[in-house]
């Protein structure tokens, strides 16, 4: 494997007397494709806030190529490369939806060193990423205007308009019908092969084993399993831990 | 190019209004416009940290008495011209805007709210037992008669906050459409999507406090040279914090023209009330207009237009 993106040793949260996340460990090697599932509450959102700087772990490190990101905030993840999309969809609501991309465009990636764009630059990025997730049309639309599975491929182009190393995609197929899921899986599969590492959180397991190179398994805020999706389906303890003794 | 011929136009409009005004011989349009112009300052103002940013701030009336009370502090230890008086009450009230955003903006909704109250009631204590300014027997401010070129006295006011409100509202209008007025609406609409966008929620919210904070200082600080005297009750009154609210919420907060409907609006029909019926009416008016804008069009007069023009569209 070479060197990871994205590397957690130890990584533990706490809230309160609840124990979220406990010695948590994993590695993300560049371009791969990795799914991250476990029941509810195993600690799968818990994980995704930490590593992007939403919540701050109590114990353990994170690393995003190389650097201890201890201390860096979300937006600061953001424009070192770590992008993350939202379980229920978080657009702006005032802004359109070309402007709902201006906004990482400006700030995550206008941000970065050596970096200029121009208006110009940036209006193309912006109907490029539209194009990509098939919403070229309603680039002058709000996003009240938008269905269930137009709202996830948005939030999808706004985290891609941050131009990410890593994007971490929460439950972005919830919610959403057969060939609805189909769409949502066939962009985040051309999102990897423009280059984007990628980390799946999903419950549904035909999207999972359809998308992942490699699956890892969180049950009551640790890590019970991490290697190729169908031996881990027949490792013991994931079986216990979805379908019970 | 666009925000230059803005000003140029605001500026002929402004021109416009002071000679309009000086034709009519009444010096009456000159006081009443002075106050209505003042709201426009202190509704925009507002507005950048309430409407681009959505946090709401009661504590407008600090930040104008700190304007003010910096010109009597300043006026008597070694008068200056007012020009000079509203850059530093701008400075002093941005200051204490900044200082209000690091202690408060970890606080979010009625709780950020809450807390700008409290420094509302911290400052006016402190400027209350401040004898140097007059504590609460107030300070009398003597103004000059007239100013060479312009006139009287409260042409000259009138025309100062004239173009402290265009300023205003050009700074408002060249925020709101610059990276630093997507970042405020990224705030307002959701923070912690635009954290995970990259934007700097924290900074720029210091930034929009220190601003709005500054612009209503220089709104306040040439106050006690239109009232002559000024004590704790009018400098802290409970207009200034209803009106700068309710202005921008009558006139629509998600823009720069919102603030100045509404101020134009409210505060031409309180001047009118004042001499038509009683100054007293005054808060019962712009609370009767706020509870009908919240029932028929809670997003104000550009927000009813935009809805009436996307239905149109729609069709």
């Amino acid at each position: 494997m070479s060197a990871p993106l994205l590397e957690v040793e130890d990584l533990g949260k706490r809230f309160g007397g609840f124990v979220a996340l406990e010695g948590i460990g994993l590695a993300v090697a560049p371009g791969e494709r990795v799914g991250l599932i476990g029941p509810n509450g195993s600690g799968k959102s818990t994980l995704v806030n930490c590593l992007c700087g939403t919540l701050r772990n109590e114990t353990g490190t994170v690393k995003f190529e190389g650097i201890e990101l201890d201390g860096y905030s979300a937006h600061q993840r953001t424009r070192l490369g770590m992008a993350r999309s939202f379980q229920l969809p978080r657009p702006f609501f005032s802004m359109n939806l070309a402007d709902n991309l201006r906004i990482p465009l400006l700030y995550a990636v206008g941000a970065r060193s050596g970096v200029h764009l121009t208006a110009a630059e940036i209006d193309a990025r912006c109907t490029e990423l539209l194009g990509l997730v098939g919403l070229s049309a309603k680039a002058r639309r709000w996003p009240r205007d938008l269905t269930q599975v137009e709202m996830r491929k948005l939030e999808l182009a706004r985290a891609m308009a941050a131009e990410p190393k890593l994007l971490i995609a929460d439950e972005a197929m919830a919610g959403l019908s057969h060939s609805e899921i189909d769409d949502i899986l066939a962009l985040l599969v051309r999102l990897n092969e423009r280059g984007v590492t990628i980390v799946l959180i999903e419950h549904i397991m035909r999207a999972v084993m359809h998308f992942s190179q490699r699956l890892i398994v969180l049950v009551s805020g640790r890590k019970i399993a991490d290697g190729a999706p169908q031996e881990v389906m027949q490792d013991p303890e994931v079986v216990r831990a979805y379908v019970g003794e | 190019m666009r925000f230059w011929i803005f000003l140029l136009v605001a500026l002929a409009l402004g021109a416009g209004v002071f000679f309009g005004a000086r034709y009519l011989h009444n010096d009456y349009l000159f006081f009443a416009g002075y106050v209505v112009l003042e709201y426009l300052v202190l509704a925009t103002a507002w507005n950048i940290l309430g409407g681009y940013c959505g946090y709401v701030n009661f504590g407008t009336a600090a930040f104008f008495a700190l304007g003010a009370y910096t010109s009597v502090a300043i006026h008597k230890f070694s008068p200056m011209p007012i020009p000079v008086l509203i850059l530093l009450g701008g400075i002093v009230s941005g200051i204490v805007g900044l200082g209000m955003g690091y202690l408060t903006l970890r606080l979010r909704g009625a709780f950020f709210s809450i807390a700008t109250l409290a420094l509302a009631v911290v400052v006016q204590t402190l400027i209350t037992n401040w004898d140097y300014v007059g504590g609460s027997r107030g300070a009398y401010v003597v103004r000059p008669a007239t100013v060479p070129l312009v006139g009287s006295y409260i042409q000259y006011l009138f025309l100062v906050m004239l173009v402290l409100a265009i300023l205003a509202v050009f700074a408002a209008r060249m925020i709101e459409r610059s990276w630093l007025g997507y970042g405020f609406a990224s705030i307002r609409d959701d923070e912690l999507a635009a954290e995970a966008s990259g934007v700097p929620t924290l900074r720029l919210k210091l930034m929009a406090t220190t601003l709005s904070g500054a612009f209503m200082g220089m709104a306040g600080a040439p106050l006690p040279y239109y009232v002559g005297y000024l004590d704790p009750a009018s400098g802290f009154n409970l207009a200034y914090a209803v009106n700068s609210i309710a202005m921008p919420l009558v006139g629509g907060t998600t823009t720069w023209i919102g603030p100045v409907i509404g101020a134009l609006l409210l505060g031409t029909v309180q001047q009118v009330a004042t001499v038509t019926i009683s100054s007293a009416v005054n808060l019962l008016i712009v609370g009767v207009v706020l509870v009908g804008f919240v029932m028929i069009a809670p997003n104000g007069i550009i927000g009813l237009i935009e809805a009436r023009l996307r239905a149109r569209s729609d069709r």
